[in-house]
């Protein structure tokens, strides 16, 4: 196998990946809806219940709005993630699993193929999200638009990844409620997405330490800072640490030798 | 002269549960074999042995020479496979899902286009190429998913169950359609079903039973030994002493 040929078969998954997309429209509605109602109600209801200090990278007094912004961008990639976790599910119930699976490319790269094509939907939705949230005061620095760019993929894929392994251990569809309530959930509520850390701390030290080992928190905090221009290396550090632990659990999971498909069956 | 498919001592077990037993068998180019079993008797966890979705326990595949553990790729790249379940987007045309399937294969969309345009002109789909899966009945989709494993010109094609749930026009159109393939263009066929009736007096037949080969010739052959009048004799002959 060539160079251009593993480039063709990325380009074909990524090209599927968002064809499915914009064919779905509920997902597509929903994927914008989602943040923007908590942009829009739960912002303003709890826009005078939370005061926000000043803390970095904000230079000033912010709107809540503009504090939890990048917690939802980052929940749009956890949303993502699950969802193309779920269409793997899927997928594998439907048997086109199967067809990605008997390509004659790495099974490594047939599974990084399929995660670069859900951030690349990822990080379009993200965009539609913060051109809509410009409207709620949600206004950084142009440049941080670009800046924020690379925190979105590294985010995408760690949260895809996460995604990639669950996929691996689900067997049933209607399990994905399982995975809102013990993955989406837990992760949203136990990070800095919508509270700083400091006011989990002010209640109780543990839950701190646990906000702060939640990978979607660092996910969170490498997107805040982005977005205004500065890099959060300890963040950064984290989200890719994690990546990688997943993305070896992944390849594990789908490995034809040792994984989880070759124990119970797999694909059937 | 190369097998197609060479297929050596292979054991499978999921838990406790042995699916697979020492079987062994080998499709040459141009045959066209038929992989005939009840419900359960192990063509499916054979199908995914072969298309390595896992390994085996024991045992080994080979397709052209190529061993599927040390050369999966150049293995992979010589074979088309229809599943069992349907596997194609509905959302997508038929022209994208073949598109992809090609990309699969590292073909860039200059040299697919006239594959695609073939392989759909063969199985009379060329002229809906732009219609969503969707809209298509269950023998059209089954048609479009043989165009797609052919679109990358494979030189073994395994079919699982291909004709489950098909009427007996479409069915007839498939079975004469890859019976037409091994003739011309030399294409070796694994074809798995449960229905005695598509293995015909010129089909190379493997006869598997709980996870056992009981016969493994031609047609003709398989009645003979069996000292049956038909192959459905035959086949009732050997699952019972088995």
């Amino acid at each position: 196998m060539t160079l251009a040929q593993y480039l063709r078969c990325l380009g074909g998954i990524v090209r599927r990946e968002a064809l499915r997309w914009l064919h779905q429209r509920s997902r597509f509605v929903s994927a914008l809806v989602r943040p923007l109602v908590w942009l829009a109600i739960f912002g303003a209801g709890f826009r005078f219940v939370l005061g926000v200090s000043i803390i970095p990278p904000y230079e000033t007094y912010i709107p809540y709005e503009v504090y939890i912004a990048p917690g939802l961008v980052a929940m749009i990639q956890l949303f993502n993630g699950m969802q193309s976790s779920l269409s793997m599910v899927y997928d594998r119930e439907m048997g086109s699993m199967k067809t990605l699976m008997v390509s004659p490319f790495p099974r490594w790269f047939l599974l990084l193929s399929k995660l670069l094509a859900g951030v690349v939907v990822s990080v379009v939705q993200a965009y539609i999200f913060l051109a809509i949230a410009w409207f709620w005061e949600v206004e950084p620095p142009l440049w941080g638009y670009l800046a924020v760019l690379p925190a979105l993929i590294l985010a995408g894929l760690m949260l895809g990844a996460l995604g990639l392994v669950l996929s691996s251990f689900i067997r049933q569809l209607e399990n994905f409620a399982g995975v809102m309530n013990f993955v989406i959930f837990p992760m949203f509520f136990a990070s800095s997405a919508l509270y700083p850390l400091w006011r989990v701390k002010e209640s109780s030290l543990t839950l701190y330490w646990v906000c702060q080992a939640n990978p979607f928190s660092q996910a969170t905090e490498l997107i805040r800072f982005a977005l205004y221009g500065r890099f959060n290396p300890l963040a950064a550090g984290i989200v890719l640490g994690f990546l990688l632990l997943l993305m070896a659990l992944a390849v594990y999971g789908y490995d034809p030798g040792r994984g989880l498909l070759a124990r119970r069956g797999g694909a059937e | 002269m190369t097998a197609a498919l060479a297929v050596t001592g292979l054991s499978h077990a999921f838990g406790r549960t042995k699916v697979l037993d020492q079987v062994s068998f080998t499709v040459r180019p141009g045959d066209f074999t038929v992989l005939l079993g009840l419900n359960g008797a192990g063509k499916t966890t054979l199908f995914s042995l072969v298309t390595r979705l896992y390994h085996s326990s024991s045992g080994s595949v080979a397709i052209f020479g190529h061993d599927l553990r040390k050369s999966a790729s150049a293995a992979l790249a010589t074979l088309g496979v229809v599943f069992q379940q349907p596997t194609l987007d509905l959302d997508l045309t038929i022209e994208q899902n073949l598109f992809y399937h090609a990309s699969l294969h590292g073909l860039a969309r200059a040299a697919a286009a006239p594959r695609i345009a073939a392989e759909l002109g063969r199985v009379g789909l060329f002229d809906r190429r732009r219609e969503r899966v969707r809209q298509l009945s269950g023998g059209q989709r089954r048609r479009v998913e043989l165009a797609r494993a052919l679109v990358h010109d494979p030189a073994l094609l395994l079919l699982d169950e291909p004709t489950v749930g098909l009427d007996i026009e479409s069915r007839q159109f498939l079975l004469e359609h890859v019976r037409g393939l091994c003739a011309g263009r030399k294409l070796a066929v694994l074809w798995a079903t449960h229905l005695i009736d598509e293995a015909d007096d010129e089909a190379r037949i493997v006869v598997l039973h709980r996870g056992r080969i009981l016969a493994d010739d031609t047609v003709p052959a398989v009645v003979a030994q069996a000292g049956a009048a038909d192959l459905k004799g035959a086949f009732d002959r050997l699952v019972r002493a088995a």
